[in-house]
């Protein structure tokens, strides 16, 4: 508040008077437990169906199943929020720890895969590394550029993916070195360490973009690009900078999950990318920008998760699994639909 | 110009501005003194948004001199210093509609505590107590996509203020007020000048200038007419200023009425837009009917109403006897409507299909035979139109994108045309094309009058009025004068002013 305001007499009439100021508060933050009741809603028929769901083992299962794609979710939330869209997350997910797999690995043990040109030491930060340098190039494209985030990032999921199944042939990369392996195999407490990581990173971004002007600038470029122009905010650079941020954090995902499996199949993440629009789009988060929470974001995958996890302990056939999906992605947006109250454009 | 007494709050000279060929400020200049509320009128197209745009940093003269209380303006980069000094309110809205109206307040400047937070209950307190100070009334704890327009402008205002700037411009304010918002907004106005803020304001209608305005200045043709204290200056005086006194008869475009006894063919009863806007009017073989007025006077939105693309809330249009569909695009070219948007590029023209395809596109059946299109004879169709119309195009076949301006307006013309229309509805049918292809355009309403039809002219350019029989004159939202062909320049725009020049 500057000083020449204070000093100005207010003439007669008081602000808002607080009863409703208060109650439109209380409503916002429902707004971002919407889907609180659908979550418990499941978790009751999922106790039905079997007593085993609430089991502390089986929650662990479903958090740590979900663990790297929340991460996903979270990167493209935080894109979608500029109004931007970001595809190739998905390729990005599987062609970090692909090359970090590929410069690394030993093809004397692999059967030719690999250069074994890098030590393994340098495999995090080389996975971390190729995900920012994805993300830079996609903002010199759409930002730089000005061109269609959509198409570009349809390009560049179907160039990276195409990248991956040429360095690895086709074939999955094994015989990983231990610090590849670390971060998605470990258990921290007896919680392992990939649910950790996705929790504080959700922490860390619900902190961010709730309470620091970085923050809500996605929120103000995503609202009007030309009125956060005006308010001073450096609109290019912002973006941009989330685009790589969203592609370091989609690299990170890729190697828990590589860490877990021990593996980098050349098909890593292939199609994932319409589930985590699905998580976010569930979560609240609006495709059109300036719109959603991270908050929102976790309980819209929570909520695809747990879902999957009810219909596989009911003993769903594998046959049916694409399905049900598919079908569990519309019934989510429509219970969101009803809970949350507003409709998701 | 004369006291300089009183210190200035902004004061511009010789300024010159040129966008490619058109000059938009020739030698033009304004000076602001503090505590008065100035209006700046002007026909459009005279220079005032430019000015605007000057005045407030977005862009840098060509020549001239900006002085802020006498100290020369802020280089361009730096929009701190500009804001400091200036704000707009502009028509379009600088408010992000998902935010709160706190955040909106401080954005990018938000209150922050330890470790670089926000400090969200200290933001919403200084919003409470920024608003509470300039005696704005709304909860701050609102999305702003709630804000009715005029308290979307109340927040802005409070906004500007808030960075310290106490010389506001507002750009027609009231252009989307009804009456009571209009008198709440100058009840304001009147209250933050009690407190020692200076306003630009730019309105359309002469007796809001009249109402809280000391000084006017009128600009006319890119250049500075007068500045003169508004209770020196009449109404007459002004709209003499705005139009130029040379202009004062029309010509020889007089001519007589169509038959008493002709057919009426088209009737418009108690329409009612989804604005609000009101018009009823009846109109025979061969009459040509104006539809004029300002900014908000509700022209466009009945004349979309007419023809179908918007859907009108309440009343009929009758052609020929036959009632159309309200809202109904389809149905009004059947009953033998046709249209010339007011956005050639958005509603009126594919800019990448060629000329005969775009004249042809409303008729489909004339050129094919059991459902095919015969690509011959739409290209004779269409080259029908080329003649008639003198486009400027190398054949039928050439995309539109490649033509100019004029000849774009043209095959928008054609496509209004190629359904022999018994009711044809030109929206500023001369807008931003040169003085030959107005001329063909204009002749083409006389071509069609002749045939029997009727012709709506829908648009605020003196030029495009003339051709008419008479024109109804609307000012917010209602028709308010009937005017029969031979006007007077100054009688008509100061109709669309929304002054009466009888008493003057």
């Amino acid at each position: 508040m500057s000083d020449t305001l204070s000093s100005t007499t207010a003439p007669a009439g008081a602000p808002a008077p607080p009863p409703v100021a208060r109650r439109t508060v209380a409503l916002a933050h429902l707004r971002d437990l919407a889907l609180v009741p659908a979550i418990i809603a499941v978790g009751i028929v999922g106790f039905i169906v079997s007593p085993v769901f609430l089991q502390a083992d089986n929650i662990i299962n479903v958090l740590q199943s979900m663990s790297e794609i929340a991460i996903v979710v979270l990167a493209e939330t935080l894109v979608l929020i500029t109004g931007k869209m970001d595809l190739s997350l998905e390729s990005t997910f599987g062609l970090a720890p692909g090359i970090a797999a590929w410069l690394i690995v030993d093809p004397a043990v692999t059967h030719g895969l690999g250069v074994h040109a890098v030590p393994g030491a340098l495999a995090v930060p080389l996975v971390l590394l190729a995900g920012a340098l994805i993300g830079a190039f996609n903002g010199l494209l759409i930002v730089r550029f000005g061109l269609n985030g959509f198409i570009v990032t349809l390009g560049m999921l179907i160039v990276l993916r195409g990248l991956l199944t040429g360095i690895s042939g086709g074939k999955t990369f094994f015989a990983l070195p231990g610090s590849m392996t670390y971060l998605g195999s470990t258990s921290w407490l007896g919680v392992p360490a990939s649910i950790w990581i996705t929790l504080a990173l959700f922490a860390v971004a619900v902190v961010v973009l709730g309470y620091t002007r970085a923050g809500r600038s996605l929120y103000a470029i995503g609202g009007n690009v030309d009125a956060a122009r005006a308010a001073g905010i450096r609109t290019d650079r912002v973006v941009w900078l989330t685009l790589i941020i969203a592609s370091t954090l989609a690299a990170l995902a890729g190697l828990l999950i590589s860490g877990r499996l021990a593996s980098v199949t050349a098909a890593q993440g292939d199609g994932a990318i319409f589930q985590v629009f699905a998580a976010a789009v569930i979560g609240g988060v609006s495709l059109n920008g300036g719109k959603g929470t991270v908050f929102g974001a976790f309980t819209g995958v929570l909520l695809l998760f747990m879902i999957i996890n009810v219909l596989t302990l009911a003993g769903v056939p594998a046959q049916w699994t694409n399905f049900l999906n598919g079908a569990v992605i519309l019934v989510a947006l429509v219970v969101s639909r009803i809970t949350g109250g507003k409709a998701q454009i | 110009m004369t006291n300089e007494e009183q210190a200035t709050v902004v004061e511009a000279t010789g300024i010159c501005k040129r966008f490619g060929p058109t000059v938009a400020l020739d030698r033009a200049g304004i000076a602001v003194r503090v505590g008065e509320t100035h209006a700046l009128v002007g026909r459009n197209g005279a220079g005032k948004s430019t000015l605007v745009s000057l005045l407030t940093g977005l862009q840098a003269p060509d020549t001239g001199r900006i002085t802020f209380a006498g100290r020369p303006a802020p280089p361009l980069g730096d929009r701190d210093a500009w804001r400091r000094q200036v704000a707009c309110v502009y028509q379009k809205s600088t408010i992000i509609p998902t935010l709160t109206v706190a955040e909106n307040l401080f954005l990018n400047r938000h209150d922050r505590g330890a470790g670089g937070l926000i400090r969200w209950g200290a933001l919403r307190r200084s919003a409470r107590e920024l608003l509470a100070t300039w005696s704005v009334e709304v909860d701050v704890d609102r999305p702003a996509s709630e804000l009715t327009v005029e308290q979307r402008q109340f927040v802005e205002i409070a906004r500007a203020l808030s960075f310290g700037a106490r010389f506001i411009i507002l750009d027609e304010p009231t252009a989307q007020l009804d009456g009571t918002g209009i008198t709440r907004l100058f009840d304001r106005i009147a209250a933050l000048r009690a407190q020692g803020v200076t306003f630009l304001f730019i309105s359309h209608h002469l007796q809001e200038i009249e109402e809280i305005c000391d000084v006017v200045t009128v600009f006319r043709d890119a250049r500075h007419i007068v500045t003169a204290p508004v209770a020196e200056l009449d109404r007459g005086a002004i709209v003499a200023a705005m139009t130029g006194e040379d202009i004062s008869l029309t010509g020889d475009t007089h001519r007589a009425p169509p038959a008493t006894d002709a057919a009426v063919r088209v009737v418009v009863r108690d329409l009612v837009t989804a604005s609000g806007a009101q018009a009823s009017f009846e109109a025979r073989a061969g009459e040509v009917i104006g539809l004029a007025g300002g900014g908000a006077s509700g022209k466009f939105e009945v004349a979309e109403a007419v023809v179908g693309l918007a859907r009108p809330t309440a009343g009929t249009v009758t052609v020929d006897g036959r009632t159309l569909r309200r809202g109904s695009v389809p149905d009004a070219l059947a009953a033998g409507v046709g249209l010339v948007p007011q956005d050639r590029h958005r509603q009126g023209l594919v800019p990448l299909l060629s000329v005969a395809e775009n004249v042809t596109m409303t008729v489909p059946d004339r050129i094919g035979r059991r459902g095919l299109l015969s690509p011959a004879r739409r290209d004779a169709f269409a080259r029908r139109f080329i003649t008639d119309l003198a486009i400027k195009a190398s054949g039928p076949q050439v995309p539109v994108s490649d033509l100019s301006g004029g000849n774009q307006q043209k095959v928008v013309m054609a496509r209004a045309l190629a359904g022999d229309p018994k009711l044809l509805v030109l929206i500023t049918p001369t807008a931003g094309v040169d003085v030959r292809s107005k001329q063909t355009l204009l002749g083409v309403v006389e071509q069609v009058r002749g045939r029997g039809s009727v012709v709506l002219v829908v648009s605020d350019e003196l030029d495009d009025l003339r051709v008419c029989d008479r024109v109804l004159v609307m000012v917010r939202g209602r028709v308010v004068r009937d005017i029969p062909s031979g006007w007077r320049d100054n009688d008509l725009v100061a109709a669309m002013e929304g002054v009466d020049l009888d008493h003057v």
